[in-house]
């Protein structure tokens, strides 16, 4: 096993325990950081991976949030299909919309990405009838066998260890090999045989599938769903945690949620300037530390390496 | 609403569409240029946009004893707001350019997220209007119907706007040298070109643009927070359409959004925002460089 690994285990050994403390504010803020981390962590499969710059992820995460809603409120199904659903119907809009954007590179790649994205949110916002528009959907209680906040705790730790042991099988394995080839140079990708474009599209379905799993745990978690959740401002927030934990490591991205989660939970208590906050941050990351937290503390650890 | 509308109600619409379509215009304007020359999509358009609105109410009120004070507005406001774009550029942009696209995407958000802090701690949270100036105050009748006079006046100074920097663009060293940038800008520096320089003029022009909007928008809206985010994906809407980087491109592709937003609005109240997008969608797919652009070289 590998450092990274131990890490991992590591990680989740000390989230594990965090219910223990009894603190009903680590139990809420760690479950809405394991939520966002999964989502970022598929978003950086994308980015940091594959080299593609989606600026429409909040779609998935907002598919992932109504088809758990829909299906609990309006068809009544159980919990278990509603979730399993949500994963379906996120990669089967990933392969849709993806089909289309995998065609364009760089800017205009991101402009379709968001284009696509504010379409889901128009139908979620306009299509009164079904999601309630702008009132969202309320009362979205917790399933019968995981109905307390420390169970859903656990249950969102269950789904986001297994969906991260995935997504990392899947950035070591052949074909996160490929990935990480075409994102370094996608021309030559194609040279050596490599259906690139077919790659890229993978890659998208198995984010849309991961970040409709967020956003399934996350209507399920917060009660209620609005159209605000498939907005464009999330896909940047998702974004923003990528690099601030760094998208050139697995485990970045969750970083990345955390240190904004917990920073957004702490400083509305003292002001109501957050936007700001989170701009200086984040210019202070862009200036200074590109490669965001992660990479700056490898950076570090490197340099006091080396200077043993 | 049914299917019957008389007609005087559908062209007043569409003049609706077309004052829209001329604010859409100016904004789109500046953000085109930028991404033609810096090759930066600029999410902090819209802040600018909405800072060019504050500053506005801020100069009329300032000079509330004089009568051309809404023309002073219009002339000084956007020049602040210039300025702050060429400080923007020439101290923190600039370091920004050596690194991806993605790096300067994002900086250009974290100023969305600054500046409309910066807007919320200057001016609060109230909405806040600008009366038309005396002139333009009231309407006209066409065909039965009252249309306001301030929205014959935008309807009519938009192309004169566009027509004057299409001149501008055509005529002027700086034209000829912004027209070269986006087309090669290495070349361009390597025949002795001050490209830092064109660089800073061309964000304080697309800032100047965006202000200017603004200003012109307050007398007909509330200026609020949150104007800058409900602006800025209209902005990239009409830049994809029309392409990005091309001048008359961004003019007609407003003169298609503003129309079929007003008219989708009429027929299909609720799906009159998807046909926007779903415009933007076949024009990306079919051709990602827009009506008039032409495809980006890489």
């Amino acid at each position: 096993m590998s450092r990274e690994d131990w890490v991992f285990i590591a990680i989740i050994v000390i989230i594990a325990v965090i219910p223990l403390t009894g603190s009903r504010f680590y139990i809420f803020l760690f479950t809405d950081i394991m939520i966002f981390g999964l989502f970022a962590v598929s978003l950086n499969l994308l980015i940091g991976y594959t080299g593609l710059v989606s600026f429409g992820h909040a779609a998935y995460f907002g598919i992932g949030c109504y088809t758990c809603a829909l299906l609990i409120k309006k068809a009544s199904l159980p919990f278990g299909i509603a979730f399993a659903a949500t994963g379906v119907f996120g990669a089967a809009s990933a392969l849709l919309i993806g089909f289309f954007c995998v065609r364009l590179t760089k800017i205009y790649f991101a402009m379709l990405t968001l284009a696509f994205s504010q379409i889901v949110w128009a139908i979620v916002f306009k299509w009164n009838a079904l999601t309630g528009g702008d009132t969202g959907i309320y009362g979205i209680d917790f399933p019968k066998f995981i109905d307390s906040k420390i169970r859903y705790f656990y249950f969102t730790l269950a789904i986001v260890t297994v969906s991260l042991f995935i997504l990392r099988k899947i950035v070591s394995s052949p074909f996160g090999r490929i990935l990480a080839t075409i994102r370094d140079n996608p021309e030559r990708t194609e040279f050596i045989g490599i259906n690139v474009k077919l790659f890229q599209l993978i890659a998208f379905i198995i984010s849309g599938f991961f970040s409709a799993i967020a956003g399934g745990l996350f209507a399920v978690f917060n009660h209620s769903v609005f159209p605000d959740f498939a907005h464009w401002p999330v896909s940047a927030e998702v974004l923003i945690m990528t690099l601030l934990g760094g998208m050139y490591s697995f485990f970045g991205p969750m970083v990345g949620a955390g240190v904004l989660l917990y920073l957004r939970l702490e400083s509305t208590s003292y002001t109501e300037y957050w936007p700001f906050i989170l701009g200086t941050i984040l210019c202070i990351i862009l200036f200074f530390a590109p490669g965001g937290i992660v990479g700056f503390i490898q950076d570090r650890i490197a340099r006091w390496g080396s200077s043993k | 609403m049914g299917i019957g509308f008389d007609a005087s109600f559908v062209f007043i619409q569409l003049l609706n569409g077309l004052t829209n379509a001329m604010f859409i215009f100016l904004i789109a304007s500046g953000l085109s240029i930028i991404f033609g020359v810096l090759r930066i999509l600029n999410f902090a358009h819209g802040s600018l946009y909405m800072l060019g609105a504050y500053m506005t109410h801020q100069c009329v009120s300032f000079f509330i004893n004089s009568p051309g004070r809404f023309w002073l507005a219009v002339l000084i406001a956007p020049l602040t707001v210039a300025l702050l774009g060429g400080v923007i550029e020439r101290t923190l942009l600039r370091r920004l350019y050596r690194h991806e696209e993605l790096i300067q995407l994002l900086f250009t958000y974290a100023l969305v997220l600054i500046l409309s802090d910066f807007a919320r701690f200057l001016w609060g949270v109230d909405q806040l209007s600008v009366s038309r100036p005396p002139i333009l105050k009231g309407a006209v009748e066409i065909f039965g119907q009252y249309f306001p006079k301030y929205n014959i006046f935008i309807i009519l100074l938009g192309p004169c706007i566009a027509f004057f920097f299409w001149l501008l663009m055509l005529r002027t060293r700086w034209g000829r040298m912004i027209r070269a940038a986006a087309l090669d800008r290495e070349t361009l520096g390597a025949l002795g070109v001050n490209v830092d320089r064109l660089f800073t003029v061309v964000f304080i022009i697309g800032s100047w643009l965006a202000a200017l909007g603004g200003a012109l928008v307050a007398p007909v809206t509330t200026i609020r927070p949150g104007m800058d985010v409900e602006i800025i994906i209209n902005a990239f809407i009409v830049v994809v359409i029309g392409g990005m980087g091309s001048f008359w491109g961004t003019f007609w592709g407003a003169m298609i959004v503003g129309p079929v937003y007003a008219m989708g609005i009429l027929v299909f109240p609720r799906l009159s925002i998807i046909f926007i997008y779903v415009i933007m969608i076949l024009i990306l797919i079919t051709r990602p460089w827009g009506l008039l652009g032409r495809p980006l070289e890489r």
